[in-house]
Formats: C-alpha cells, sequence, structure tokens
C-alpha cells in the first residue's frame, strides 16, 4: 500500500509541477488593493500612474513570433509612455475559450484599466467581461467585430502591404521564376497576404509566379520545414510564409536558395537565405491607444492601419537581396504611404482568367476581410469553405 | 516515365526519410519498452525534453555528438520517472505514460523559453548536413534517399537493424521478450524482471529522446515551442502498425513520413481517374497513419498468428506472488 501511495505522490507532483512551472511563466498579478477599478473613466481621462494595462497572449511572449512580436509592443509601448513594470499584467499561453475569461477577469480583480488581447478566438470571452466592466477599455487583435460595446475596440495591421513590398525583393531576387509560399490556413487574411505578395513580386518580375501550398494548420515547426522544402523540390528558389516559424527559412538555406521571413527579423536563423520580412510593430498601436485613455479620448474603434502609422514595416533589407532592391521598394514604399499607388487596384485578374477589378477600381476593406480568390501569377486555389 | 517524374520522386522519397526519422526514433523507443511488456505513452513528452535538451547543448557547447547524448539521456531521465511509477510501484502504465507526456510537453516549453533566441553553431549544423555519397546518390530513384541524407538519419536505420538482432537473435534478447510475454515464467528462470523493465524503458526513453534531437537540432535547427506536435503519438501507433518488429519499423515510420508529405506534393497537381478529376483531401490524408493502424490492429487480431500479437503481458504490471 505504501508504495501505491508513492506512486500516487510522484504522479501529483509531476503534475503540480506543471502549474507551477507555468505560473512562473507569466508575470505573476500582484494583491493591490485596487481602488482605479471603481474610478470612472469618462472624459476625464486616467492619470498615467493610475494605468494599469493586462495582456492575454495565445502563445508565449518568447515565441519568437505572433505573441513575441506582441510583447515587443508592449515594451515599446511601456518606454514610449515610461510606464513601470507593475504598470502591467501578462499572461501567456491562454487559449481561445473560458481561460480568456478569467484571465481578463482576474486582470480587473488586480486593477487594470486597459486589457488586450491577441488572438482572433479571443474575442467573445473578453466581450462577456467587457459588458460587465463598462468602465475598463479592451482591445481586440485580428477581431472582426466589437459587439457594439462603447468600451471594446479592434486593431490590426495592414501587414499585407509590407508584403507587397516583400514581394517587390522576391521578386528581383528568383532566378527560375518561381517563388513558393508556405501558407497556414485558407482564411482571408492569409489570401490577402498572398495576393499582395504576387502583385508585389509581379510589379518587377510580370512573368513570375507564386506557387502556394496550404499546410492546413496554424502551427507545425516540422510541417513547415517539409512543405518549403517541397516548394523548393518544385524548382522554387525563393520562399515566402505566413506561419510562425522560421523552419521555411531553414528550408531555403539548406537548398541554396532565399527567404523571406514573417513577424520578426530572423537573420541569424539563415544568415545565408534570409531577405526581408514583413513585420508588426504593435507598440505603435499600444502606445497611441494606451494614451488616449490617459487623455480621456478614447472611443471605440476598429484600427486597421499600415505602413503610414508603421504600426506593420518592412525589416531591413540583408545583404542577400538583388542589386537595386532597396531603390524599388523604398519607391513602392513611398507611394503606398502617400497614397498614389494602391495595392488592390484594377485591373486585376484572378488565376483562372477572371477580371474581378475592373481598372479604375480598387477593393473595399469589406471585400479585403473577405477576400477568398487568387490574383493572376499564383498557382494554387483557395479550398472551397463548406 | 520521363526523367523529371524521376527526379521528383527521388526528391520526395528522401524528404520522406527525413520526415520518418524522428517517427522511427520513436517507434523504436516504444518496442523496447512494449517488448519488455511496458505501454508508455510518453513518446511525446520524452521526445519533447530530448528536443530542449538536446537543442539547448548544441547551442552552448557547439558539439554535436554530445548534444545527441545529452538529448537521448533526457528522454531516459523522462523515462525513468516512468518506470519508476510503473514497475516498482506498479501504477497504471497508460495513466503514467499520458502523464509523462503532459509533463514532458509543459516542462520542455518552459526550459525552452532560454532557448528561443539561442541559435545553433555552425559546426553542428555541419556535421548533421547531409553526406552525398559519390556515385550512389546518382542512383535513380532510392538514390537520394539513402545515400544523401544527415548521418542522424543513418543512425535511425542502423540502430533499427541492431535492435532487431538483439531481440532475436540474442539470449538477453530473448530473456527480454520473455519478460513481456510471461514474467512469471521469466522470474522462475532466474530472470530479474524488474532489472530487464528498467533497462529497457531506459533505453527506449533514451531512443525517444534522441528523435526529439533530431527534429530540433537536425530537422528545424531551431527551438520552438510544441515542437513534436503529436509525431510522438504516430509513433505509438507505428509500434502496432510494425507489429513490434523494428526492421518494419524503417518501412512504416518512412511510409507515415511519405503520408505526411504527399498530401503537400500533390496538392497542386491535377489528377485524374478514369476521366474523374481526384482531389486528395488533407484532412483525409492526415488520419490515413491511424486507420491503417486501426486496420493492422484488426488483421492481426483477425489472422491469430503467434508472432503477430502484442507481448502476452503488456501493459500489465507484474507482480510477483501473483497468480
Amino acid at each position: 500500500m505504501q508504495k501505491k501511495g508513492l506512486a500516487a505522490l510522484l504522479c501529483l507532483v509531476m503534475m503540480m509541477s506543471i502549474f507551477t512551472l507555468a505560473g512562473c511563466g507569466s508575470t505573476a498579478p500582484k494583491e493591490t488593493a485596487a481602488a482605479e477599478t471603481t474610478t470612472p473613466a469618462a472624459a476625464t481621462g486616467i492619470a498615467k500612474d493610475k494605468i494599469k494595462v493586462g495582456f492575454i497572449y495565445i502563445g508565449s511572449a518568447h515565441d519568437g513570433g505572433y505573441s513575441q512580436a506582441h510583447d515587443n509592443g508592449r515594451l515599446d509601448m511601456m518606454a514610449t509612455l515610461g510606464l513601470t513594470e507593475d504598470q502591467v499584467v501578462v499572461m501567456e499561453d491562454v487559449p481561445e475559450g473560458a481561460d480568456c475569461e478569467k484571465a481578463a477577469r482576474d486582470m480587473i480583480d488586480n486593477g487594470c484599466n486597459v486589457i488586450y488581447a491577441n488572438s482572433f478566438g479571443h474575442g467573445e470571452w473578453l466581450a462577456n467581461v467587457a459588458k460587465d466592466f463598462p468602465e475598463v477599455k479592451f482591445g481586440h487583435a485580428t477581431g472582426i467585430g466589437t459587439y457594439d460595446l462603447p468600451n471594446y475596440s479592434t486593431y490590426m495591421g495592414r501587414i499585407y502591404e509590407a508584403r507587397y513590398l516583400s514581394g517587390i525583393a522576391a521578386g528581383l531576387k528568383t532566378q527560375t521564376g518561381k517563388i513558393g509560399y508556405v501558407a497556414a490556413m485558407p482564411i482571408a487574411e492569409v489570401v490577402r497576404g498572398i495576393d499582395a505578395f504576387t502583385l508585389g513580386v509581379r510589379s518587377v518580375n510580370p512573368t513570375a509566379t507564386v506557387e502556394v501550398i496550404w499546410m492546413n494548420t496554424w502551427y507545425d515547426p516540422a510541417l513547415e520545414k517539409t512543405t518549403a522544402t517541397t516548394l523548393l523540390n518544385n524548382g522554387c528558389d525563393v520562399i515566402a510564409q505566413h506561419c510562425d516559424t522560421t523552419s521555411p527559412q531553414v528550408a531555403a538555406e539548406e537548398k541554396g536558395a532565399f527567404a523571406i521571413g514573417y513577424n520578426s527579423s530572423t537573420l541569424d536563423a539563415a544568415p545565408k537565405a534570409y531577405l526581408t520580412a514583413p513585420l508588426f510593430h504593435w507598440g505603435k498601436f499600444y502606445a497611441a491607444d494606451v494614451q488616449s485613455v490617459i487623455d480621456g479620448t478614447w472611443k471605440s474603434q476598429r484600427y486597421w492601419e499600415g505602413l503610414n502609422a508603421g504600426v506593420v514595416a518592412l525589416d531591413d533589407l540583408s545583404a542577400n537581396c538583388a542589386e537595386g532592391t532597396s531603390e524599388k521598394v523604398e519607391a513602392a514604399k513611398a507611394k503606398i504611404m502617400d497614397g498614389s499607388l494602391v495595392i488592390f487596384s484594377g485591373p486585376i485578374k484572378d488565376n483562372e482568367g477572371n477580371e474581378k477589378v475592373a481598372a479604375g477600381q480598387s477593393l473595399t476593406d469589406a471585400e479585403l476581410e473577405s477576400l477568398q480568390w487568387f490574383v493572376e501569377g499564383v498557382i494554387g486555389s483557395v479550398p472551397k469553405s463548406n | 516515365m520521363d526523367t523529371g517524374f524521376l527526379v521528383a520522386a527521388a526528391m520526395f522519397l528522401q524528404l520522406a526519410a527525413q520526415c520518418g526519422t524522428p517517427l522511427l526514433f520513436g517507434t523504436l523507443g516504444g518496442i523496447l519498452g512494449e517488448k519488455a511488456g511496458n505501454l508508455n505513452l510518453g513518446v511525446e513528452g520524452m521526445m519533447m525534453m530530448g528536443a530542449v535538451t538536446g537543442y539547448y547543448v548544441a547551442a552552448v557547447t557547439g558539439h554535436p555528438i554530445l548534444a545527441a547524448f545529452a538529448g537521448g539521456l533526457a528522454g531516459a531521465v523522462g523515462a525513468l520517472l516512468y518506470a519508476i511509477i510503473t514497475v516498482t510501484f506498479q501504477g497504471n502504465q497508460t495513466v503514467t505514460g499520458l502523464t509523462l507526456t503532459i509533463f514532458g510537453i509543459g516542462i520542455s516549453n518552459y526550459v525552452g523559453k532560454e532557448c528561443t533566441s539561442m541559435t545553433l553553431p555552425a559546426s553542428v549544423r555541419e556535421f548533421y548536413a547531409p553526406i552525398v555519397v559519390p556515385g550512389l546518390s546518382k542512383i535513380p530513384l532510392i538514390g537520394k534517399m539513402i545515400f544523401e541524407q544527415s548521418s542522424f538519419v543513418a543512425l535511425a536505420i542502423v540502430l533499427a537493424v541492431l535492435i532487431w538482432i538483439y531481440l532475436n537473435k540474442t539470449r538477453i534478447g530473448l530473456n527480454v521478450r520473455m519478460v513481456g510475454e510471461n514474467p512469471s515464467a521469466a522470474d522462475a528462470c532466474g530472470i530479474n524482471v524488474n532489472l530487464y523493465k528498467y533497462t529497457h524503458i531506459l533505453a527506449g526513453g533514451f531512443l525517444c529522446g534522441l528523435g526529439g534531437t533530431y527534429l530540433s537540432v537536425v530537422y528545424i535547427t531551431r527551438w520552438q515551442n510544441d515542437l513534436v506536435a503529436g509525431l510522438g503519438w504516430i509513433a505509438v501507433a507505428l509500434v502496432i502498425f510494425a507489429i513490434w518488429n523494428p526492421v518494419r519499423a524503417i518501412f512504416g515510420g518512412y511510409l507515415f513520413g511519405a503520408l505526411r508529405s504527399i498530401g503537400l506534393v500533390l496538392q497542386n497537381t491535377q489528377m485524374a481517374l478514369f476521366g474523374y478529376e481526384i482531389k486528395l483531401d488533407p484532412q483525409l490524408l492526415d488520419m490515413l497513419p491511424y486507420i491503417m493502424t486501426i486496420i493492422v490492429l484488426v488483421l492481426i487480431g483477425i489472422q491469430k498468428k503467434k508472432e503477430y500479437q502484442p507481448p502476452g503481458w503488456l501493459s500489465r504490471s507484474y507482480y510477483r506472488e501473483d497468480r
């Protein structure tokens, strides 16, 4: 019997250590008497030293990808506004479910008056909390609706603008005229990125093609490399990606090809292959948004800005880029920023030859948010959703 | 068949072998434990522990062989926890294995926070880069699969063959199988049942750890959270698919590796059969390894052939006084 007890104890220790380890990972919420939550916010704003911001991440703040980009944004925001370490609460690895609601409520208990959640599926859970705490401001990255709540915003970057620029770098680099694209899931955000990238490629290399392979998963580091290698085996010599890890860049380097990253600057992962990467600078949004809470000017909005606001950018071009890339990228960037270049302006054909955007017209934001077709030059198809 | 197809097929097989190698390591680890009568569902966890430890040691020391050894040891440490609970304390093997998986993933992601900003030194990446065997790698179809691979891929093959010889052609191997089939009989013959179980569970953990190290150090070459991403579970299924035979596991591992990549290869290829267009559904392909495993399970159940059956005492605890 004693042995059985010991076995149970060992099991228990293994289980417990997971929870304690998970706990260590996040900034432990401190017990502070929270007077702020009862203060009506309204148009008067909140004094800067009374601001407390909560961040809910779907992944680890050190994932080297999506959540880390948000965490870098948090640090930028703190530096810009001069917030101290105890004015932020971070919760990592929060699944898209009731855990998100609990995390947000815990943050409010700890005195947070601004809360951000960074994943699509956090939305409805965050909204539940927003209904109960009208004086707390909520921000939901990648969300598609504000649930008609006056204290709830969504925010996103027009990363496709940066992808268009990265397409220029890829189009100038390719020798075979074949570029590969490792794509996660067939949703509008990914399709839009592929289309903008391809338009960028073909703006400098009109005959180049972009072959897309869907992985049908958001996260599988090994599969990302397998997908990239498959594209390289098909004759592609530049690889772009809409997935989280550096695996596609590693695959490119091993085959002597080149790669465009995503989300973070990863020259060190594939120094001989890395060209550049479209990046998010979430700090620009966070700083402006928290500042508006301090000023009392905060309003519910659907924030969707691009290069102009600095919330997206292209990483510095590496030395692997073709000669003349910098000039072409800078020229296009300037035109996008002054409005003389609209990426999705006609004439645009889809890759089955149908004219989708007539000359002189361009896609609206609503159309961009539901984009489900590939532009001319893309090899591949968007799976029909049932 | 035109040469373009042959070249494409050769590169596909090369990739399939690379995808199959972590599965093969996990499967060999599973087979060793199960032959000694212990079903260890902690393969995924042990692979994660091996992956993070191997990566850490490789990044810090820059020593490729030391990294592989450390990764294997980490897997063995996970297996040791499992062995203490299931062998010494006779705990439930299924539950303990599941716990080990959850534990392994959690602790590896935690330790891995240190590794996300680390990169592998060139010395390690060069050491495990594919070695092109002159001449032989030009053999059509299978040349690249066998003769243009990392030494780690070759290691898996060599180990599989050695383990087959060990289990089937040596006296100690016979003892192992006896422990798995009927520990009371083994005990009566003077075989130290617990010692055999411990050593083989630990060796199995070592192999799983090597599989994880292959993933992080050789294949992905960067630490990522949840990097094993379910491969350990496919390996558990593969043990059955290979019918507990290490050499068949090579075939099974490569086949399952190919299944993981065939959907990608064919995604943009138009195929027609008798005039009907075929579109392979990726979700369907993902299910194939498991469906095939179930079919094998049913077939060996029907066949009733002795050598196709699981070890007789698999996943049961051995009590010396029990009848």
